[in-house]
Protein backbone atom coordinates (compact mmCIF):
# COMPACT_ATOMS: atom_id res chain seq x y z
CA UNK A 1 0.00 0.00 0.00
CA UNK A 2 1.48 3.13 -0.85
CA UNK A 3 2.18 5.83 1.92
CA UNK A 4 -1.00 7.80 2.71
CA UNK A 5 0.42 11.33 3.83
CA UNK A 6 2.70 13.06 1.61
CA UNK A 7 6.24 14.90 2.63
CA UNK A 8 4.21 17.95 2.53
CA UNK A 9 4.92 20.03 5.41
CA UNK A 10 1.89 19.61 8.07
CA UNK A 11 -0.04 22.25 10.33
CA UNK A 12 -2.35 21.47 13.38
CA UNK A 13 -6.25 21.92 13.03
CA UNK A 14 -8.35 21.26 15.90
CA UNK A 15 -11.83 20.05 15.40
CA UNK A 16 -14.15 20.34 17.85
CA UNK A 17 -17.70 18.27 17.93
CA UNK A 18 -21.15 19.64 19.35
CA UNK A 19 -20.65 17.52 22.54
CA UNK A 20 -17.24 19.91 23.18
CA UNK A 21 -14.64 16.84 21.83
CA UNK A 22 -11.77 18.43 20.49
CA UNK A 23 -9.42 16.52 18.13
CA UNK A 24 -5.76 18.18 17.22
CA UNK A 25 -4.65 17.03 14.01
CA UNK A 26 -2.30 17.56 11.53
CA UNK A 27 -2.84 18.16 7.95
CA UNK A 28 -0.21 18.13 4.83
CA UNK A 29 -0.38 21.83 2.51
CA UNK A 30 -2.59 21.63 0.23
CA UNK A 31 -5.15 19.10 1.82
CA UNK A 32 -8.54 20.39 1.92
CA UNK A 33 -9.51 20.91 5.54
CA UNK A 34 -12.43 18.27 4.70
CA UNK A 35 -10.14 16.08 3.84
CA UNK A 36 -7.70 16.16 7.19
CA UNK A 37 -11.13 15.72 9.18
CA UNK A 38 -12.56 12.45 7.03
CA UNK A 39 -8.61 10.99 6.77
CA UNK A 40 -8.26 11.47 10.91
CA UNK A 41 -11.57 9.71 11.68
CA UNK A 42 -13.33 13.03 12.94
CA UNK A 43 -17.09 12.47 13.52
CA UNK A 44 -19.40 15.51 12.01
CA UNK A 45 -18.00 15.61 8.33
CA UNK A 46 -19.72 13.15 6.03
CA UNK A 47 -18.13 14.95 2.91
CA UNK A 48 -20.43 12.62 0.45
CA UNK A 49 -19.20 13.56 -2.74
CA UNK A 50 -15.40 13.53 -1.12
CA UNK A 51 -14.83 16.92 -2.34
CA UNK A 52 -16.29 18.17 -5.43
CA UNK A 53 -18.60 20.98 -4.00
CA UNK A 54 -21.67 18.98 -4.87
CA UNK A 55 -23.11 17.80 -1.74
CA UNK A 56 -22.78 20.65 1.39
CA UNK A 57 -22.18 17.87 4.00
CA UNK A 58 -18.85 19.28 4.84
CA UNK A 59 -20.00 22.12 6.69
CA UNK A 60 -17.98 24.10 9.39
CA UNK A 61 -18.17 27.06 11.82
CA UNK A 62 -14.72 28.75 11.54
CA UNK A 63 -13.52 30.12 15.31
CA UNK A 64 -13.02 33.62 15.93
CA UNK A 65 -9.81 35.01 14.89
CA UNK A 66 -9.72 32.71 11.76
CA UNK A 67 -12.16 33.95 9.25
CA UNK A 68 -10.08 37.01 8.16
CA UNK A 69 -7.01 34.11 7.09
CA UNK A 70 -9.64 32.64 4.99
CA UNK A 71 -9.99 33.19 0.94
CA UNK A 72 -13.33 34.52 -0.08
CA UNK A 73 -16.44 31.82 -0.74
CA UNK A 74 -16.71 31.23 -4.43
CA UNK A 75 -19.86 31.24 -5.53
CA UNK A 76 -20.32 28.02 -5.79
CA UNK A 77 -19.33 27.74 -1.98
CA UNK A 78 -21.36 30.68 -1.01
CA UNK A 79 -24.70 28.90 -2.99
CA UNK A 80 -24.15 25.72 -1.46
CA UNK A 81 -23.78 27.01 1.82
CA UNK A 82 -27.20 28.68 1.38
CA UNK A 83 -28.87 25.00 2.06
CA UNK A 84 -26.77 23.18 4.67
CA UNK A 85 -28.44 22.72 7.67
CA UNK A 86 -27.83 25.47 10.75
CA UNK A 87 -25.70 28.19 8.74
CA UNK A 88 -24.32 30.82 10.64
CA UNK A 89 -22.38 33.86 9.41
CA UNK A 90 -18.84 31.67 10.15
CA UNK A 91 -19.78 29.02 8.23
CA UNK A 92 -17.74 27.47 5.63
CA UNK A 93 -17.07 24.45 3.51
CA UNK A 94 -14.26 22.73 4.65
CA UNK A 95 -13.83 20.83 1.20
CA UNK A 96 -12.69 24.62 -0.01
CA UNK A 97 -10.66 24.95 2.14
CA UNK A 98 -6.69 24.23 1.72
CA UNK A 99 -4.86 24.14 4.67
CA UNK A 100 -1.40 26.27 4.50
CA UNK A 101 0.89 28.07 6.54
CA UNK A 102 -0.90 30.70 8.17
CA UNK A 103 -3.67 28.37 8.96
CA UNK A 104 -1.33 26.79 11.46
CA UNK A 105 -3.81 26.22 15.02
CA UNK A 106 -7.03 26.52 13.32
CA UNK A 107 -10.22 25.83 14.99
CA UNK A 108 -13.25 24.34 13.64
CA UNK A 109 -16.31 24.03 15.25
CA UNK A 110 -18.41 20.91 13.67
CA UNK A 111 -22.07 21.36 13.27
CA UNK A 112 -24.90 19.09 15.15
CA UNK A 113 -25.73 17.44 11.53
CA UNK A 114 -24.69 17.90 7.54
CA UNK A 115 -28.04 16.62 6.46
CA UNK A 116 -30.78 19.64 6.35
CA UNK B 1 -19.95 -14.14 20.22
CA UNK B 2 -20.24 -11.58 18.54
CA UNK B 3 -21.59 -11.81 14.98
CA UNK B 4 -18.94 -11.63 12.05
CA UNK B 5 -19.92 -9.58 9.21
CA UNK B 6 -17.96 -10.07 5.74
CA UNK B 7 -18.02 -7.55 2.96
CA UNK B 8 -17.31 -8.76 -0.47
CA UNK B 9 -16.09 -5.26 -2.88
CA UNK B 10 -13.72 -2.90 -1.09
CA UNK B 11 -15.12 0.86 -2.98
CA UNK B 12 -17.08 2.99 -1.75
CA UNK B 13 -20.36 1.33 -0.98
CA UNK B 14 -17.89 -1.32 1.25
CA UNK B 15 -16.03 1.35 2.94
CA UNK B 16 -19.50 3.32 3.74
CA UNK B 17 -20.54 -0.04 5.29
CA UNK B 18 -17.84 -0.64 7.65
CA UNK B 19 -18.50 3.17 8.98
CA UNK B 20 -22.18 2.73 9.09
CA UNK B 21 -21.90 -0.45 10.85
CA UNK B 22 -19.66 1.00 13.61
CA UNK B 23 -21.94 4.48 13.95
CA UNK B 24 -24.82 2.06 14.19
CA UNK B 25 -22.80 0.25 17.21
CA UNK B 26 -21.86 -3.20 15.27
CA UNK B 27 -18.67 -3.83 17.27
CA UNK B 28 -18.00 -7.76 16.22
CA UNK B 29 -15.10 -8.34 13.47
CA UNK B 30 -15.88 -7.09 10.08
CA UNK B 31 -13.80 -8.63 7.37
CA UNK B 32 -13.45 -6.56 3.85
CA UNK B 33 -12.66 -8.66 0.56
CA UNK B 34 -11.23 -6.33 -2.48
CA UNK B 35 -9.76 -7.25 -5.70
CA UNK B 36 -7.89 -4.52 -6.03
CA UNK B 37 -4.83 -3.73 -4.85
CA UNK B 38 -5.98 -0.44 -3.32
CA UNK B 39 -8.47 0.07 0.06
CA UNK B 40 -11.60 1.69 -1.15
CA UNK B 41 -10.67 5.27 -2.61
CA UNK B 42 -13.05 7.93 -4.41
CA UNK B 43 -13.19 6.67 -8.21
CA UNK B 44 -15.26 10.36 -9.01
CA UNK B 45 -11.89 11.97 -9.63
CA UNK B 46 -10.30 8.99 -11.66
CA UNK B 47 -11.76 10.59 -15.11
CA UNK B 48 -11.51 14.21 -13.80
CA UNK B 49 -8.99 16.04 -11.30
CA UNK B 50 -6.77 12.91 -10.90
CA UNK B 51 -6.33 12.28 -14.94
CA UNK B 52 -5.30 15.78 -15.08
CA UNK B 53 -2.43 15.69 -12.58
CA UNK B 54 -3.72 18.21 -10.15
CA UNK B 55 -5.31 15.52 -7.73
CA UNK B 56 -2.36 13.18 -6.19
CA UNK B 57 -2.76 9.74 -5.55
CA UNK B 58 -2.92 9.95 -1.58
CA UNK B 59 -5.90 11.90 -1.53
CA UNK B 60 -8.14 9.40 -3.00
CA UNK B 61 -8.50 7.12 -0.33
CA UNK B 62 -11.53 7.60 1.60
CA UNK B 63 -9.97 6.66 5.15
CA UNK B 64 -7.18 7.27 6.76
CA UNK B 65 -5.03 4.36 6.29
CA UNK B 66 -5.18 2.88 9.80
CA UNK B 67 -8.97 3.57 10.05
CA UNK B 68 -9.05 -0.18 8.69
CA UNK B 69 -7.15 -1.75 11.88
CA UNK B 70 -8.14 0.63 14.36
CA UNK B 71 -11.86 -0.05 13.78
CA UNK B 72 -11.38 -4.12 13.92
CA UNK B 73 -11.90 -3.86 9.93
CA UNK B 74 -9.96 -6.90 8.62
CA UNK B 75 -8.73 -5.80 4.79
CA UNK B 76 -7.75 -8.69 2.51
CA UNK B 77 -7.18 -7.34 -0.76
CA UNK B 78 -5.75 -8.27 -4.02
CA UNK B 79 -8.35 -11.12 -3.73
CA UNK B 80 -11.29 -11.74 -5.01
CA UNK B 81 -14.40 -14.01 -3.86
CA UNK B 82 -14.59 -17.33 -5.75
CA UNK B 83 -18.30 -18.67 -4.03
CA UNK B 84 -20.96 -17.92 -1.27
CA UNK B 85 -21.66 -21.02 0.14
CA UNK B 86 -25.24 -20.32 1.91
CA UNK B 87 -25.58 -23.14 3.40
CA UNK B 88 -22.21 -23.09 5.09
CA UNK B 89 -22.22 -19.25 5.51
CA UNK B 90 -19.11 -18.78 4.19
CA UNK B 91 -17.07 -17.54 1.63
CA UNK B 92 -14.89 -19.09 -0.38
CA UNK B 93 -11.65 -16.65 -1.90
CA UNK B 94 -9.58 -16.96 -5.21
CA UNK B 95 -6.86 -18.52 -2.76
CA UNK B 96 -8.81 -21.36 -1.51
CA UNK B 97 -9.11 -19.69 2.11
CA UNK B 98 -12.99 -19.78 3.69
CA UNK B 99 -14.62 -16.76 5.72
CA UNK B 100 -17.29 -17.84 7.59
CA UNK B 101 -20.33 -15.00 8.47
CA UNK B 102 -23.30 -14.45 10.20
CA UNK B 103 -24.25 -11.68 7.65
CA UNK B 104 -22.64 -10.78 4.45
CA UNK B 105 -22.55 -7.71 2.38
CA UNK B 106 -22.28 -8.00 -1.77
CA UNK B 107 -20.39 -4.43 -2.50
CA UNK B 108 -19.00 -5.64 -5.59
CA UNK B 109 -19.73 -3.08 -7.86
CA UNK B 110 -19.77 -2.81 -11.42
CA UNK B 111 -16.92 -3.73 -14.52
CA UNK B 112 -16.79 -1.63 -17.94
CA UNK B 113 -18.46 -2.89 -20.58
CA UNK B 114 -15.71 -4.13 -23.32
CA UNK B 115 -15.02 -3.06 -26.80
CA UNK B 116 -16.47 -6.31 -28.83
CA UNK B 117 -14.47 -5.82 -32.29
CA UNK B 118 -11.76 -6.30 -34.29
CA UNK B 119 -8.67 -4.70 -32.84
CA UNK B 120 -10.26 -4.04 -29.75
CA UNK B 121 -7.15 -6.23 -27.48
CA UNK B 122 -4.45 -4.18 -28.95
CA UNK B 123 -2.44 -2.13 -26.96
CA UNK B 124 -3.19 1.59 -26.58
CA UNK B 125 -6.89 0.72 -26.21
CA UNK B 126 -8.09 2.08 -22.66
CA UNK B 127 -11.03 1.46 -19.91
CA UNK B 128 -11.32 4.19 -17.32
CA UNK B 129 -12.56 2.25 -13.55
CA UNK B 130 -9.55 1.56 -11.79
CA UNK B 131 -6.65 3.65 -10.19
CA UNK B 132 -4.59 1.11 -12.07
CA UNK B 133 -6.69 1.94 -15.53
CA UNK B 134 -5.96 5.88 -15.35
CA UNK B 135 -2.38 4.88 -14.50
CA UNK B 136 -2.04 2.78 -17.84
CA UNK B 137 -3.71 5.28 -19.56
CA UNK B 138 -1.46 8.18 -18.45
CA UNK B 139 1.35 6.51 -20.14
CA UNK B 140 -0.30 7.85 -23.63
CA UNK B 141 -1.55 10.23 -22.38
CA UNK B 142 0.93 13.37 -23.63
CA UNK B 143 0.07 16.29 -25.77
CA UNK B 144 0.02 16.32 -29.31
CA UNK B 145 -1.12 12.55 -29.44
CA UNK B 146 -4.26 11.71 -30.99
CA UNK B 147 -6.90 10.19 -28.78
CA UNK B 148 -10.25 8.21 -30.28
CA UNK B 149 -12.69 8.44 -27.08
CA UNK B 150 -15.16 5.77 -27.55
CA UNK B 151 -18.97 6.59 -26.36
CA UNK B 152 -20.02 10.26 -25.70
CA UNK B 153 -21.08 9.39 -22.05
CA UNK B 154 -19.51 10.91 -18.52
CA UNK B 155 -16.66 9.27 -18.38
CA UNK B 156 -16.02 9.76 -22.31
CA UNK B 157 -16.39 13.34 -22.07
CA UNK B 158 -14.28 14.01 -18.93
CA UNK B 159 -11.70 12.16 -20.41
CA UNK B 160 -12.12 14.27 -23.59
CA UNK B 161 -11.98 18.03 -21.37
CA UNK B 162 -8.95 16.97 -19.61
CA UNK B 163 -7.30 15.89 -23.01
CA UNK B 164 -8.11 18.57 -24.54
CA UNK B 165 -7.04 20.86 -21.71
CA UNK B 166 -3.82 18.17 -21.54
CA UNK B 167 -3.08 19.24 -25.71
CA UNK B 168 -4.55 15.98 -27.01
CA UNK B 169 -6.13 15.95 -30.15
CA UNK B 170 -9.39 14.56 -28.44
CA UNK B 171 -12.19 13.02 -31.08
CA UNK B 172 -15.18 11.61 -29.51
CA UNK B 173 -17.10 8.45 -31.49
CA UNK B 174 -20.82 7.87 -30.26
CA UNK B 175 -23.50 5.57 -31.44
CA UNK B 176 -26.43 7.87 -30.52
CA UNK B 177 -27.40 11.12 -32.21
CA UNK B 178 -26.83 13.18 -28.77
CA UNK B 179 -23.93 13.06 -26.41
CA UNK B 180 -24.98 11.43 -22.55
CA UNK B 181 -28.21 10.67 -24.14
CA UNK B 182 -28.73 7.96 -21.49
CA UNK B 183 -28.25 10.92 -18.54
CA UNK B 184 -29.49 14.03 -19.52
CA UNK B 185 -31.82 15.95 -21.91
CA UNK B 186 -31.31 17.13 -25.15
CA UNK B 187 -31.25 20.80 -24.38
CA UNK B 188 -27.68 19.78 -21.73
CA UNK B 189 -26.32 17.47 -24.96
CA UNK B 190 -26.44 19.97 -27.10
CA UNK B 191 -25.43 22.53 -24.55
CA UNK B 192 -22.65 20.20 -23.87
CA UNK B 193 -21.27 19.45 -27.46
CA UNK B 194 -20.97 23.22 -28.36
CA UNK B 195 -18.75 23.55 -25.10
CA UNK B 196 -16.79 20.51 -26.42
CA UNK B 197 -16.38 21.85 -30.08
CA UNK B 198 -15.18 25.13 -28.23
CA UNK B 199 -12.37 23.51 -26.79
CA UNK B 200 -11.12 21.89 -30.31
CA UNK B 201 -12.86 18.26 -29.08
CA UNK B 202 -14.48 16.69 -32.60
CA UNK B 203 -17.25 15.14 -32.20
CA UNK B 204 -18.78 12.42 -34.38
CA UNK B 205 -22.25 11.61 -33.51
CA UNK B 206 -24.44 8.92 -34.54
CA UNK B 207 -20.99 7.08 -35.35
CA UNK B 208 -20.55 3.80 -34.41
CA UNK B 209 -17.14 2.24 -34.26
CA UNK B 210 -16.47 -0.92 -36.11
CA UNK B 211 -13.07 -1.95 -35.71
CA UNK B 212 -9.52 -1.01 -34.18
CA UNK B 213 -6.48 -0.03 -36.68
CA UNK B 214 -3.30 -1.58 -36.43
CA UNK B 215 -0.85 -4.52 -35.66
CA UNK B 216 0.99 -4.55 -32.59
CA UNK B 217 -0.50 -1.38 -31.23
CA UNK B 218 -3.46 1.25 -32.21
CA UNK B 219 -2.90 3.12 -35.44
CA UNK B 220 -6.54 4.15 -35.96
CA UNK B 221 -9.97 3.75 -35.84
CA UNK B 222 -13.18 2.77 -38.32
CA UNK B 223 -16.13 4.20 -37.16
CA UNK B 224 -19.13 4.95 -39.48
CA UNK B 225 -17.47 3.27 -42.08
CA UNK B 226 -14.79 5.84 -42.26
CA UNK B 227 -10.89 5.14 -41.16
CA UNK B 228 -9.66 7.86 -38.89
CA UNK B 229 -5.83 8.00 -37.08
CA UNK B 230 -5.66 7.41 -33.77
CA UNK B 231 -2.50 6.89 -31.41
CA UNK B 232 -4.70 5.40 -28.71
CA UNK B 233 -8.34 4.40 -27.77
CA UNK B 234 -10.62 5.61 -24.60
CA UNK B 235 -13.59 3.09 -24.56
CA UNK B 236 -16.32 4.94 -22.14
CA UNK B 237 -19.43 2.52 -23.37
CA UNK B 238 -21.00 1.66 -19.76
CA UNK B 239 -20.78 -0.42 -16.85
CA UNK B 240 -21.79 -3.85 -16.16
CA UNK B 241 -22.91 -5.03 -12.78
CA UNK B 242 -20.59 -7.75 -11.04
CA UNK B 243 -23.31 -10.15 -10.12
CA UNK B 244 -21.62 -13.54 -10.67
CA UNK B 245 -21.11 -14.53 -7.17
CA UNK B 246 -24.73 -14.06 -6.40
CA UNK B 247 -26.32 -15.69 -9.44
CA UNK B 248 -23.65 -18.53 -9.24
CA UNK B 249 -25.11 -18.81 -5.21
CA UNK B 250 -28.72 -18.45 -6.72
CA UNK B 251 -29.57 -15.42 -5.24
CA UNK B 252 -31.99 -13.28 -7.60
CA UNK B 253 -30.39 -11.57 -10.03
CA UNK B 254 -31.72 -9.06 -13.21
CA UNK B 255 -28.71 -7.24 -14.25
CA UNK B 256 -28.28 -6.66 -10.68
CA UNK B 257 -28.51 -8.34 -7.69
CA UNK B 258 -32.16 -7.97 -6.70
CA UNK B 259 -32.35 -6.03 -3.00
CA UNK B 260 -35.07 -4.61 -1.27
CA UNK B 261 -35.44 -1.51 0.00
CA UNK B 262 -33.49 -2.37 3.46
CA UNK B 263 -30.73 -3.75 1.12
CA UNK B 264 -31.66 -7.24 1.86
CA UNK B 265 -31.41 -9.96 -1.05
CA UNK B 266 -33.70 -13.13 -0.98
CA UNK B 267 -31.17 -14.80 1.58
CA UNK B 268 -31.70 -13.10 5.21
CA UNK B 269 -28.23 -13.73 5.77
CA UNK B 270 -27.10 -11.94 2.59
CA UNK B 271 -27.43 -8.03 1.72
CA UNK B 272 -25.89 -6.14 -1.31
CA UNK B 273 -25.30 -2.26 -2.00
CA UNK B 274 -24.13 0.09 -4.80
CA UNK B 275 -23.80 -0.32 -8.34
CA UNK B 276 -24.48 -4.33 -8.57
CA UNK B 277 -27.86 -4.05 -7.30
CA UNK B 278 -31.30 -3.45 -8.38
CA UNK B 279 -33.85 -2.10 -6.37
CA UNK B 280 -37.25 -0.70 -6.05
CA UNK B 281 -36.53 3.04 -6.68
CA UNK B 282 -38.44 5.70 -4.81
CA UNK B 283 -40.74 6.00 -7.72
CA UNK B 284 -41.82 2.28 -6.84
CA UNK B 285 -40.25 0.33 -10.13
CA UNK B 286 -36.78 -1.41 -10.25
CA UNK B 287 -34.22 0.51 -11.45
CA UNK B 288 -30.02 0.40 -10.96
CA UNK B 289 -28.18 2.76 -10.43
CA UNK B 290 -24.74 3.97 -11.19
CA UNK B 291 -23.30 6.26 -9.12
CA UNK B 292 -21.88 7.63 -5.28
CA UNK B 293 -25.13 8.21 -4.26
CA UNK B 294 -26.60 4.60 -4.43
CA UNK B 295 -23.45 3.23 -3.26
CA UNK B 296 -23.07 5.31 0.29
CA UNK B 297 -27.42 5.77 0.74
CA UNK B 298 -27.65 1.88 -0.29
CA UNK B 299 -24.89 0.64 2.18
CA UNK B 300 -25.90 2.68 5.11
CA UNK B 301 -29.48 0.95 4.86
CA UNK B 302 -27.86 -2.15 4.78
CA UNK B 303 -26.04 -1.49 7.60
CA UNK B 304 -29.37 -0.28 9.51
CA UNK B 305 -31.08 -3.57 8.65
CA UNK B 306 -27.80 -5.70 9.47
CA UNK B 307 -27.65 -4.07 13.25
CA UNK B 308 -31.77 -4.48 13.31
CA UNK B 309 -32.49 -1.02 12.72
CA UNK B 310 -34.16 -0.94 9.05
CA UNK B 311 -35.36 2.12 7.54
CA UNK B 312 -36.61 2.56 3.97
CA UNK B 313 -34.59 3.54 1.55
CA UNK B 314 -35.99 6.81 -0.49
CA UNK B 315 -33.36 9.03 -0.89
CA UNK B 316 -33.13 11.38 -4.20
CA UNK B 317 -30.35 9.95 -6.63
CA UNK B 318 -27.90 12.83 -7.25
CA UNK B 319 -25.26 12.69 -9.55
CA UNK B 320 -22.29 15.09 -10.86
CA UNK B 321 -19.79 15.75 -13.77
CA UNK B 322 -17.03 18.08 -14.41
CA UNK B 323 -16.07 19.10 -17.78
CA UNK B 324 -14.21 22.11 -18.01
CA UNK B 325 -15.09 24.94 -15.55
CA UNK B 326 -18.66 23.49 -15.85
CA UNK B 327 -19.95 21.56 -12.88
CA UNK B 328 -23.46 19.86 -14.02
CA UNK B 329 -25.32 18.67 -10.80
CA UNK B 330 -28.37 16.57 -11.65
CA UNK B 331 -31.46 15.17 -8.75
CA UNK B 332 -33.86 12.85 -9.87
CA UNK B 333 -34.34 10.50 -12.43
CA UNK B 334 -35.72 11.94 -15.62
CA UNK B 335 -38.30 10.15 -18.06
CA UNK B 336 -38.73 11.25 -21.86
CA UNK B 337 -41.98 12.20 -21.73
CA UNK B 338 -41.34 14.77 -19.06
CA UNK B 339 -42.53 18.51 -19.83
CA UNK B 340 -39.40 20.29 -18.98
CA UNK B 341 -39.07 24.03 -18.16
CA UNK B 342 -35.50 25.96 -18.60
CA UNK B 343 -34.27 28.25 -16.11
CA UNK B 344 -31.65 30.74 -16.90
CA UNK B 345 -29.84 31.29 -20.38
CA UNK B 346 -27.38 28.28 -21.59
CA UNK B 347 -25.13 31.40 -22.78
CA UNK B 348 -24.32 32.41 -19.91
CA UNK B 349 -23.31 28.96 -19.07
CA UNK B 350 -25.50 29.23 -15.75
CA UNK B 351 -28.57 27.57 -16.34
CA UNK B 352 -30.78 24.47 -15.38
CA UNK B 353 -33.48 22.01 -16.64
CA UNK B 354 -36.47 21.15 -14.54
CA UNK B 355 -38.56 17.79 -15.19
CA UNK B 356 -42.46 18.11 -14.68
CA UNK B 357 -44.22 15.34 -14.31
CA UNK B 358 -47.92 15.47 -13.44
CA UNK B 359 -46.90 19.50 -12.53
CA UNK B 360 -44.32 18.31 -9.57
CA UNK B 361 -40.66 18.47 -9.97
CA UNK B 362 -39.21 14.73 -11.03
CA UNK B 363 -35.67 15.91 -11.69
CA UNK B 364 -33.45 18.75 -12.14
CA UNK B 365 -30.10 19.80 -14.54
CA UNK B 366 -28.06 22.30 -13.18
CA UNK B 367 -25.56 23.83 -14.75
CA UNK B 368 -23.22 26.00 -12.17
CA UNK B 369 -26.41 26.71 -10.66
CA UNK B 370 -26.05 25.18 -7.05
CA UNK B 371 -29.22 26.93 -5.86
CA UNK B 372 -31.21 25.25 -8.81
CA UNK B 373 -29.70 22.04 -7.95
CA UNK B 374 -29.81 22.19 -4.20
CA UNK B 375 -33.81 23.39 -4.08
CA UNK B 376 -34.37 21.46 -6.63
CA UNK B 377 -32.90 18.11 -4.88
CA UNK B 378 -35.68 19.17 -2.19
CA UNK B 379 -38.38 19.94 -4.61
CA UNK B 380 -37.68 16.83 -5.81
CA UNK B 381 -37.64 15.15 -2.51
CA UNK B 382 -41.65 16.48 -1.74
CA UNK B 383 -42.26 15.92 -5.76
CA UNK B 384 -43.83 19.44 -5.38
CA UNK B 385 -46.10 20.93 -7.81
CA UNK B 386 -45.13 24.42 -9.35
CA UNK B 387 -46.18 25.80 -12.04
CA UNK B 388 -43.51 26.14 -15.22
CA UNK B 389 -43.93 29.69 -15.27
CA UNK B 390 -42.39 30.20 -11.45
CA UNK B 391 -39.63 28.02 -12.10
CA UNK B 392 -38.36 29.38 -15.50
CA UNK B 393 -39.04 33.12 -14.03
CA UNK B 394 -35.09 34.00 -12.74
CA UNK B 395 -36.50 37.18 -11.12
CA UNK B 396 -37.65 34.88 -8.39
CA UNK B 397 -35.22 33.30 -6.37
CA UNK B 398 -34.87 29.25 -5.91
CA UNK B 399 -35.67 29.98 -2.43
CA UNK B 400 -38.68 30.87 -2.69
CA UNK B 401 -40.08 28.07 -4.01
CA UNK B 402 -39.07 25.56 -1.59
Amino acid sequence: MPPLFMSQPKHKVTYVEQNGTAHTVEVAEGWSLMEGAVKHLIPGIDADCGGACACATCQVYVAPGWEDKLPPKSDMEETMLDFAPDVRPNSRLSCQLRMSANLDGIVLNLPKTQHA
Amino acid sequence: MAEKIVIIGAGQAGAQAVQSLRAEGFDGPITMVGDETFPPYQRPPLSKAYLLGSFERPRLFLKADNYYAETGCELILNTSAKAIHRAERQVELADGRKLAYDKLLLATGARVRKLRCPGADLPGVHYLKTIADVDGLQKDFIAGKRIAIVGGGYIGLEVAAVGAKRGLDVTVFEAMDRLMARAVSPDLSAFYAAEHEKAGVKLKLRTGVEAIEGTDKVTGIVAGGKSYPADLVLVGIGVIPCQELAEAAGLGCTDGIVVDQNARTGDPHIWAAGDCTRHVGREGHEIRLECVQNAIDQAKHAAYSMVGKPKTYSEVPWFWSDQYDLKLQIAGLARPTDTLVRRGDPAARKFAVFHLRDGAVAAVEAVNAAPEYMIGKKLVAESKKIAAETLADTSIPMKQMA
